[in-house]
């Protein structure tokens, strides 16, 4: 493990190799997978995850959210990041790069 | 038992199940004398096939199932390995190998890594070889490890160090963490000896002091703190020295299923210690249904089971009534309290004559294998 990530709107946010973010469809839920360790998603979490691709910055993320939900960009970006930093301290969360 | 119409799963509210402990062999190298698998071990001829494994991994998924632990026994000495891996990624399954890692090499991890396996968890015995060698009776095993986990890091896959602990080897705890840390493994188990089967044979070989599990306790808080964000660690205490009782298997029957090599479907690794449970067998009936109906989790699903003190406490959906395998061994009745629990009428007589062998010399190991004898019933 790296050390510990600091989240801002330039960063680009991906998936460990060893968590999995999918959709099980028996259950029609989200949830993040890793070691002995299972997380279920909100609705806003779900959001923000589809759009964790190893590529897209933290900006761009919220963005997107932004124009589809017409929302104000800012509320939305210390939404993102607040989360995206709560799962980055849980390890499932890290920088690409 | 009695003649009572149990409650199934759905008229519990309980969901399916999240993941399978799947016991693919009793067959292992290593003879450790804590081992979880039943004193009775299944022989190779019992053991179901890769296409029965398949089956039951096609059905784990439908009925919701996210994540499958390949353990054993040994799990990697199945030659199918590949194949039930490769079976269970394609389905979407979390995959996690739970193993001792002796029989491995590099090209077979490197091509477990390819067919998407997610995890690997490989058990140590102690952190330097003379006493781990010892511990699980395989000469030259700990060194082995040592080199397996470097290859498991080499293809890239995430590794969890197993870590079991007892009085044997409890003062070499920091050693552990740094082992974990110089592997470079995102996690640490820490896990404290749990007295069933072979263990309870071998209790008094095992059990700490409390000042011992205090001391341990001490230096995990502080590792814990020292190391976030670094390395998780997750530990289980004896639960003997607790206060309440574990929320085993966070309730029977309520998240998990466990499956021994010939298919018998347990809501434990330990269930088959209850002698009056009859289980139900994947070759006859479908997983589903057995969550749904099999007497072997209804029968302790829910809170009606239960006797006082358990009935009417306030912590019988917290608990569940502790774990039914250690009320079985050590009070004769699955139903009872369990007796790690402070408010069980033997938890004082148990405490005492564990801390009283924790006292003493330690005995020779009873070690793992096949067929052995038990001289004095615990």
């Amino acid at each position: 493990m790296t050390d510990i990530l600091k989240i801002n709107e330039s960063i680009v946010p991906k998936f460990p190799k060893h968590v999995r973010f999918r959709f099980n469809k028996p259950r029609k839920e989200w949830v993040i997978l890793a070691p002995e360790r299972l997380v279920k998603m909100d609705p806003i979490a779900v959001e923000i995850l589809q759009l964790v691709d190893g590529e897209k910055t933290v900006k761009i993320i919220a963005n997107e959210l932004s124009k589809k939900f017409n929302a104000p960009l800012e509320t939305i970006l210390d939404d993102v990041i607040e989360m995206l930093q709560d799962l980055s301290d849980k390890g499932f969360i890290e920088e690409n790069g | 038992m009695d003649d009572v119409k149990l409650k199934k799963a759905s008229e519990h509210g309980i969901q399916p199940p999240l993941a399978l402990l799947a016991e693919l062999s009793h067959r292992c190298p290593l003879q450790c004398p804590y081992c979880s698998n039943p004193v009775q071990l299944e022989k190779k001829t019992g053991e179901l096939t890769t296409e029965e494994w398949k089956s039951v991994i096609d059905q784990a998924v439908e009925i919701g199932m996210h994540q499958i632990h390949l353990s054993g026994g040994e799990p990697t000495v199945r030659h199918d390995l590949e194949d039930i891996v490769g079976h269970c990624t394609k389905k979407g399954l979390y995959t996690n190998l739970i193993t001792s890692g002796v029989l491995l090499n590099p090209d077979r991890l490197k091509k477990l890594e390819e067919l998407g396996l997610e995890h690997v968890q490989l058990s140590f015995q102690d952190t330097e070889s003379e006493n781990a060698d010892r511990i699980g009776g395989f000469k030259g095993g700990h060194e082995k490890k040592l080199e397996v986990a470097k290859w498991v890091r080499d293809v890239d896959l995430p590794l969890t160090c197993n870590c079991v602990v007892h009085r044997q080897n409890i003062d070499n705890l920091e050693n552990f963490i740094q082992m974990a840390l110089d592997l470079d493994a995102e996690r640490v188990e820490i896990a404290q000896v749990q007295y069933y089967g072979w263990a309870l044979k071998n209790r008094a070989a095992f059990i700490p002091t409390p000042d011992q599990l205090d001391h341990a306790t001490e230096i995990v808080e502080k590792a814990r703190v020292d190391l976030k964000g670094k390395l998780v660690i997750d530990y289980v205490i004896p639960d003997y020295y607790a206060k309440h009782p574990k929320n085993c298997m966070g309730g029977w029957g309520r998240r998990f299923l466990n499956m021994n090599p010939k298919g018998d479907v347990l809501p434990c690794h330990a269930a088959e210690t209850i002698p009056h449970l009859k289980f139900d067998n994947v070759r006859e009936k479908s997983l589903k249904w057995i969550w749904e109906n099999s007497e072997a989790f209804n029968i302790y699903r829910g809170t009606d089971w239960m006797p006082d003190p358990c009935k009417t406490c306030d912590r019988k959906e917290i608990d569940w009534g502790g774990c039914r395998c250690q009320a079985m061994a050590l009070t004769g009745d699955a139903k009872n309290t369990d007796p790690a629990c402070s408010l069980s009428p033997l938890h004082q007589e148990i405490f005492s004559m564990a801390a009283d062998e924790a006292k003493r010399p330690p005995p020779e190991f009873i070690y793992r294998r096949y067929g052995v004898r038990f001289n004095s019933p615990t």
